[in-house]
């Protein structure tokens, strides 16, 4: 209950620091408050003060600003005119979508290459998987998902491929070190078959680091998230921070970087959680 | 392995001196335009074609080959110097210090950093020259990239703190920042270039990234970026296949960059 405590806490305390932060960004951010109407020749010094709102402090803004958020007002986006609410809302299944394939396909395939390594032994393999995934580890993720639409792959992949070769490293190393334990070798002895020795004896006391990992995949999954859709046209949440940096449209792209910061974070906390879980357990 | 690290150090040495060397070895500059010869293929005078525009994409290689070799360690330098400051006086100092400076280091290490890469990136102006755009992208690379190589150089610096011979020192009647300069600083260096060589195929894998999306150096100065973008306009009837070229040459330097690291790792073990 302590340990869950202190992760809602470390992650409200992020996320009220990561809203100021980003409130700042907007609020001092060059042409915060500019508007067409203010070179209207008719108007006076006073009332282009009071379009530009001058008068609000950081604090008011910031109070403001987070007064919204909890209305679930995000405010409006300058280059689409649109609420930014609707738009995440229009927008977020695609991502979480491909997040979720990508991330699925990643960790089957990951594991799978990792597991038949570790107990087939076979340098080939060991070294053939190795070289794949070194190769792809080189590739941004901006390329493969040119790669793809030259391909005519299926883009929902994408991201498989940008975070396979990662969760393949971490996941190898891991099991390798898992298997080197003397009590492998004990049930090794006692002949115990090859998968019951992978099943019980090598993944299960690796599960809070797996766990960890899939916490930090989750991140980078949103992190390829951005070239990968404005590259292949996927209507997500990456190609719209993609268009808001492009149209230096500041409230929206700040409001996804919260929102991603916040689903990144709910995510690895939740992995930890879990992984300590298991860790408690296995102790 | 020691001769996949040689091989691989030989290839980068090979590939670093080529780009430095760009304005002999480049046939035109990476700017000059062949007007009567847009998406020319490869030929004896073009080696590897020109681009839509008329350009040499043999020399807009060799150019953004040494734009992207040449300030993707300027950023990883910035970063571990960064690194160096934040991780190793809090590491040093340790108490309140430290507890705060990691907790600020965790948390930027949980945001998604190219999200946030790419705001900082829109608040700065977009529309700028070519050097103004290479300074912003690899200075935003540095400044964003030190968290890492901070809580690394700061376990280490709290372990240097922690040992005898620094008890030893401080016995002697050495002061704070006497200590910290000769006794600490040193022991950091490893731990620093190890970031150092970490944090250079990371910015340019990220710069490329950047420079797909039309977020990077801006044209006509070529970087992997740029030269990467390339290949959003290539099509089977009229593309060539030297336009894969840059990706290759970007697989293989970044490869070896990994492998030379491997090997320093595994040397290590």
């Amino acid at each position: 209950m302590h340990h869950i405590a202190k992760h809602v806490g470390k992650l409200l305390f992020t996320l009220v620091l990561g809203g100021f932060l980003a409130a700042t960004l907007v609020r001092f951010a060059p042409g915060f408050g500019t508007d067409e109407a203010q070179i209207d020749f008719r108007l006076n010094n006073q009332s282009i003060d009071a379009l530009r709102h001058t008068q609000e402090s950081l604090g008011g803004f910031y109070l403001h600003y987070c007064e919204r958020l909890l209305h679930g007002d995000f405010g409006m986006s300058r280059t689409l005119q649109r609420p930014v609410a609707e738009l995440i809302e229009e927008r977020m299944p695609e991502t979480l979508k491909s997040v979720g394939w990508g991330l699925l396909l990643a960790w089957l395939t990951g594991l799978s290459l990792a597991c038949i390594g570790v107990m087939s032994r076979s340098a080939l393999f060991d070294t053939a998987a190795g070289i794949v995934c070194g190769a792809l580890l080189c590739l941004p993720a901006a390329a493969v998902a040119v790669l793809f639409v030259l391909a005519r792959a299926p883009e929902r992949l994408v991201l498989g491929i940008v975070v396979l070769p990662q969760i393949y490293r971490y996941a190898r190393n891991l099991l390798v070190r898992s298997l080197n334990q003397p009590h492998v070798l004990t049930a090794r002895a006692k002949g115990l078959g090859t998968l019951r020795v992978l099943l019980w004896h090598v993944i299960t006391p690796a599960a809070p680091q797996l766990l960890a990992v899939a916490g930090v995949s989750a991140s980078l999954a949103f992190t390829a998230a951005i070239p990968t859709e404005a590259l292949c046209d996927l209507p997500g949440i990456g190609q719209l921070a993609w268009k808001a940096a492009m149209g230096r449209d500041l409230y929206l792209l700040v409001t996804l970087t919260v929102l991603v910061t916040a689903v990144t974070l709910i995510a690895n906390s939740t992995c930890e959680l879990l992984g300590s879980i298991v860790g408690a357990r296995q102790a | 392995m020691k001769w996949v690290r040689a091989a691989a150090i030989v290839f980068l040495l090979a590939i670093a001196g080529a780009s430095l060397l760009a304005n002999f070895v480049a046939p035109a500059s990476y700017a000059h335009q062949f007007r009567e010869e847009p998406d020319a293929a490869p030929s004896r005078r073009h080696l590897l074609g020109t681009d839509d525009l008329g350009r040499d994409r043999f020399s807009r290689l060799l150019y953004g080959t040494r734009v992207s070799l040449l300030l993707a360690p300027a950023a990883a330098f910035l970063a571990s110097l960064l690194g160096i400051l934040i991780g190793g006086l809090s590491g040093f100092f340790g108490g309140w210090l430290e507890r705060i400076v990691m907790s600020a280091t965790d948390l930027f290490l949980s945001l998604p950093w190219f999200f946030l890469l790419l705001t900082v990136r829109a608040i700065l102006p977009l529309n700028v020259s070519p050097i103004i755009s290479v300074t912003i992208t690899f200075a935003l690379l540095g400044c964003l990239g030190w968290a890492g190589a901070a809580r690394m150089i700061c376990a280490d610096a709290r372990s240097v703190r922690n040992s005898e011979f620094v008890l030893l020192a401080r016995a002697s009647g050495n002061s704070g920042l006497r200590l910290l300069w000769r006794h600490v600083v040193p022991n950091l260096r490893p731990i620093a270039i190890a970031q150092f060589w970490i944090a250079i195929p990371v910015f340019i894998i990220t710069e490329a990234n950047l420079g797909m999306l039309g977020l990077g150096i801006s044209e006509p100065l070529p970087s992997w970026g740029s030269l990467l973008g390339e290949l959003q306009s290539y099509t089977a009837l009229t593309g060539q296949r030297s336009q894969f070229i840059p990706l290759i040459l970007f697989v293989a330097v970044v490869g070896s960059f990994h492998l030379v690291l491997q090997s320093k790792e595994e040397l290590r073990v």
